[in-house]
């Protein structure tokens, strides 16, 4: 649990050479050690032990209102509250639950959302009305510059959806009360978001939280008699069930369609990455690999469906971030299967719940780093963004230039140990160059990243020769990031001034084994 | 200084700023008579290139001798060739027009192109629109065509010129002719006082109706280049939009001899003629024959209009085809994403460049054994059919469709 008062930060140097705090939110901290370097022991992390005599026998386990069931739950100040984001920034319930424990009285919780979206503004209110102590989760928007301004009592803590189920299993961070909202649940707690008015997809990000927190409460604005198929979560995990209107607003749940960028630039990217993976021949018979929803991403994915058509390629799995241009492709046969970490798309929705060959995946299965293997080692190729990527490969995910916290990291961190990581991201935004010499928040190893594709040139880590002998002969615009860089330079009327920031942490940045990678600082008042 | 005085003095901009506009500025100039330079600063991009853009409006203000201003900067994002351009354009305006040019360091490369190259596609830019030059290059058209007439407002005419100027200089335009559309004379000739001695590779003419409109711009650009010690060409492509033009297009073509093309404005044409435009075309096959014929009579390329419809690519690709069949060498592109289409269409089919490789392999054979009568198996093959299949064998080297070893 956290403590009250910030004390000052006792710095330590990790071995990526960044100062990072060694306690966080009073607890010890183990400094980055480099990629493979931590080596974790001890026993994973329980809940307590529960009895069936405990829970009614006809499994009904309603309860009027979330907040008898906050209250049954044995709601005090200082607990973790967890909420997961499948619904976005539609979601509805985080906002309500701690609101709720607001009227209740609570004080100095921990809010641990899988990732907070800018409709869940109000939780500023919160914290300053000490409801709310700190956020353990990304922050973007408001969230991002109230916590980039030091306003927040506690440290941020960023996390990758693996480093989260990580945080969890390690026993780094415990959850009291994890609070699931379910656009399909029975009495027993049985939910999914497969079906419902407020459907979803997949729950996978509340998986880890409905098995290891204290007290589990689902929450649906639609409950079937038991048995909830299929069930995501699991009722066995499950405390309360409550029954609510509504769960949140369904056209920012998932969007009607999703849309690939009109940006001629942005095309161009896609279009190499595609062609990188045919010139590269990672794209082959059974290959596979991971698209998200953004709009080069998914115009990666419809060139590339072309590619494999005109070279009769199918891809053996594909992972998502599910959208129709996935769909497509799995209904055209140029998939095996997808296996879907979330949903964004109605189209995606639809084919989770019908089609057997597309399985929603959690972060335990694809992510977790403290585990017998995981899904993102084994994908051929994926595809990511970042908002800034450093002559030495490092990347940047998680703040701006100016070092505003921008973005959560998703399961991006997770993805770079994939056979070929490629980040996509253009040579310069609003003048401001992509390509730096050092990122500012150190969010992902440059040994992890092989492929950084922009609009003027693809460069490939040096530490790739097997990529730079197979695309020898490919026609694209190959370059050094260096020459890339000097390139931008040149258009932006040279090197960027170095923003001005503060030597007070505001957040740290996990990396997938829990060690600490980077600080966030406080911006210049 | 009194905010009274301020506030009475008048103001000049220049540029656009706003939520919705990226890689533009807008500068808003307030001569004073005292007090010095001040310059107030807002800008997305001020935390990495905040001095950059101060030092950039500085040094142009500087150069033009203004001494005591209020120079106020709203910045989304501008490149340095636009900052200068749009601190200018303020200053101008404030002088009736008058002032030095300031101009950007030359960064952009300067080799003289072939008056026959491949011009299959050129890529029109709005003059007034900086973000769209950048990387304009990148998406590979034949040519880019920095435009100042149609898609340019009449009140952005001037700053219009100065932005694309400054392009000339400072853009990477990498292998793509350098083409400038300039405004309707006598506006025109103004444009070609800014930008010839910037040397684009080609300047279109827009509305051409007759000879004397190609040599009095001719001329123009001969005295331009005299004073400014150019000696590399700069071709013309007259634009022919009306039914006086199609009636003058041989004459036109003729007029000068740096007139490497003829091509055709659709829209123009058909609302002269009073009829409506259609994606088939039928209503302008007689323009454009036409023009076809004119273009070859007099030795010169004949381009095809732009395709309107920017989402409708099977269209485009039908358009093309029909209008490589009919002797056009390329058509205008208003999006990037018509580019590839359009090499596609106006790129010569397998089987025509395996026909035409054995017919100039039996013309070379013949050639080499000093006989007179080419033939391939049985057949003679007549002198035209290896000039077109030598032709054709050489544009398509020239769009990389033929392997070296070939």
């Amino acid at each position: 649990m956290s403590t009250a008062t910030q004390p000052k930060a006792d710095l330590a140097q990790n071995a990526a050479g960044k100062p990072v705090p060694t306690v966080v939110n009073g607890r010890e901290q183990t400094p980055y050690l480099g990629v493979g370097r931590y080596q974790p022991t001890g026993r994973k992390a329980a809940p307590p032990i529960s009895s069936n005599k405990d829970y009614p026998e006809n499994g009904d386990k309603r309860v009027p209102d979330l907040e008898t069931a906050l209250r049954l739950c044995g709601l005090r100040d200082g607990m973790v509250i967890s909420s997961h984001h499948h619904l976005r920034d539609g979601d509805a319930i985080a906002l309500e639950t701690l609101q709720t424990a607001a009227r209740m009285g609570a004080k100095d919780l921990m809010w641990f959302p899988s990732a907070s979206f800018p409709s869940q503004k109000p939780v500023i209110d919160l914290m300053q009305a000490g409801v709310v102590h700190h956020i353990e989760g990304s922050m973007n928007g408001p969230l991002g510059d109230y916590c980039s301004r030091g306003k927040m009592r506690g440290l941020g803590v960023l996390r990758s959806h693996g480093g989260r189920w990580q945080a969890i299993q390690d026993g780094e961070v415990h959850i009291d009360i994890a609070v699931i909202a379910a656009p399909t649940a029975d009495p027993f707690g049985n939910a999914t978001g497969t079906i419902g008015k407020s459907a979803c997809g997949g729950l996978g990000f509340a998986l880890a939280d409905s098995i290891y927190a204290d007290k589990v409460i689902v929450v649906t604005d639609n409950l079937v008699p038991f048995p909830c198929i299929p069930w995501q979560i699991q009722g066995n995990n499950v405390d309360y069930v409550v029954e609510v209107p509504s769960i949140g607003d369904p056209s920012k749940i998932v969007s009607g369609t999703t849309q690939i960028t009109r940006s001629p630039d942005r095309l161009l990217i896609a279009r190499y990455v595609a062609e990188f993976l045919r010139d590269a021949g990672i794209m082959r018979d059974g290959f596979s690999f991971q698209a998200g929803a953004g709009g080069i991403a998914l115009a990666f994915v419809d060139y590339l469906r072309r590619m494999m058509k005109e070279a009769g390629v199918k891809a053996r799995f594909v992972r998502g971030g599910s959208t129709k241009y996935l769909v497509d492709l799995l209904n055209e046969g140029l998939t095996g299967y997808i296996l879907d970490g979330q949903t964004f798309d109605l189209e995606g929705v639809r084919s989770l719940a019908t089609n057997a060959r597309h399985v929603s995946s959690s972060p335990f299965t694809s992510y977790n780093y403290h585990g017998k293997g995981n899904i993102a080692s084994m994908i051929d190729a994926i595809v990511l963004g970042a908002t800034e990527v450093d002559i030495n490969f490092n990347g940047n995910v998680v703040t701006h230039s100016d070092g505003r916290l921008l973005h959560g990291i998703g399961g991006w961190q997770n993805c770079l140990f994939a056979g070929c990581t490629i980040l996509a991201v253009p040579s310069f935004r609003d003048r401001i160059p992509v390509i730096v010499d050092e990122v500012t928040t150190l969010t992902g190893p440059g040994e992890l990243i092989d492929v950084v594709v922009t609009e003027r040139g693809i460069a490939i880590n040096p530490r790739r020769q097997d990529l730079i002998d197979a695309t020898k002969n490919s026609r694209l615009p190959i370059k050094s990031i260096q020459q890339i860089q000097q390139e931008v330079f040149a258009i932006c009327g040279g090197r960027p001034q170095k923003p001005k920031l503060t030597d007070r942490p505001v957040a740290v940045v996990k990396w997938v084994d829990g060690t600490v990678l980077d600080t966030v600082w406080q911006l210049e008042p | 200084m009194s905010t009274v005085t301020a506030q009475l003095a008048p103001t000049f901009s220049a540029g656009r700023s706003g939520k919705d506009v990226r890689s533009d500025l807008k500068v808003t100039f307030q001569p004073r008579t005292f007090g010095g330079i001040d310059i107030e600063l807002n800008s997305r991009v001020s935390t990495y290139y905040g001095d950059s853009i101060r030092a950039e409006a500085l040094d142009v203000l500087n150069q033009m001798g203004v001494v005591d201003c209020h120079l106020q900067i709203e910045d989304e994002g501008a490149l340095p060739f636009v900052i200068s351009a749009r601190v200018e354009a303020a200053v101008r305006r404030a002088w009736g027009g008058k002032g030095k040019r300031v101009l950007p360091e030359r960064t952009a490369k300067q080799t003289p192109l072939q008056r026959d190259r491949l011009r299959r596609s050129r890529l029109y830019l709005p003059g007034a629109e900086p973000k769209y030059f950048i990387n304009a290059a990148l998406h590979a058209p034949d040519a880019i065509i920095l435009d100042l007439e149609d898609s340019v407002h009449p009140n952005e005419k001037d700053t219009s010129r100065l932005l694309v100027r400054n392009a000339l200089r400072a853009v990477d335009f990498g292998s793509c002719e350098r083409m400038v559309r300039i405004n309707q004379l006598p506006l025109g000739l103004s444009d070609l006082e800014e930008v010839v001695p910037e040397h684009p590779d080609l300047i279109l003419i827009p509305k051409t109706e007759t000879p004397e409109q190609v040599i009095e711009v001719a001329r123009k650009i001969a005295d331009i280049k005299h004073h400014n010690a150019i000696s590399d060409p700069i071709w013309l492509m007259p634009i022919l939009e009306s039914a006086l033009g199609m009636e003058n297009a041989f004459a036109i073509a003729k007029a000068d001899d740096n007139v490497v093309a003829l091509t055709i404005g659709l829209e123009d044409y058909t609302a002269d003629l009073g009829v409506v435009k259609t994606a088939e075309g039928t209503e302008s096959l007689y323009a454009r024959t036409r023009l076809v014929n004119a273009a070859k009579a007099a030795g010169v390329q004949a381009i095809d209009s732009v395709f309107g419809d920017v989402a409708d690519l099977e269209s485009l690709h039908a358009w093309g085809l029909r209008s490589r069949a009919m002797g056009f060498e390329g058509m205008g592109c208003i999006h990037p994403g018509q580019i590839a289409v359009i090499h596609e269409a106006f790129a010569p089919t397998q089987a025509e460049i395996d026909k035409a490789l054995k017919i100039v392999a039996a013309f070379e054979d013949a050639k080499s054994q000093g006989v007179g009568v080419v033939s391939l198996g049985s057949k003679m093959i007549d002198p035209p059919v290896v000039n077109r299949a030598l032709k054709l064998v050489d544009r398509a080297r020239a769009m990389n469709l033929i392997k070296p070893q070939d």
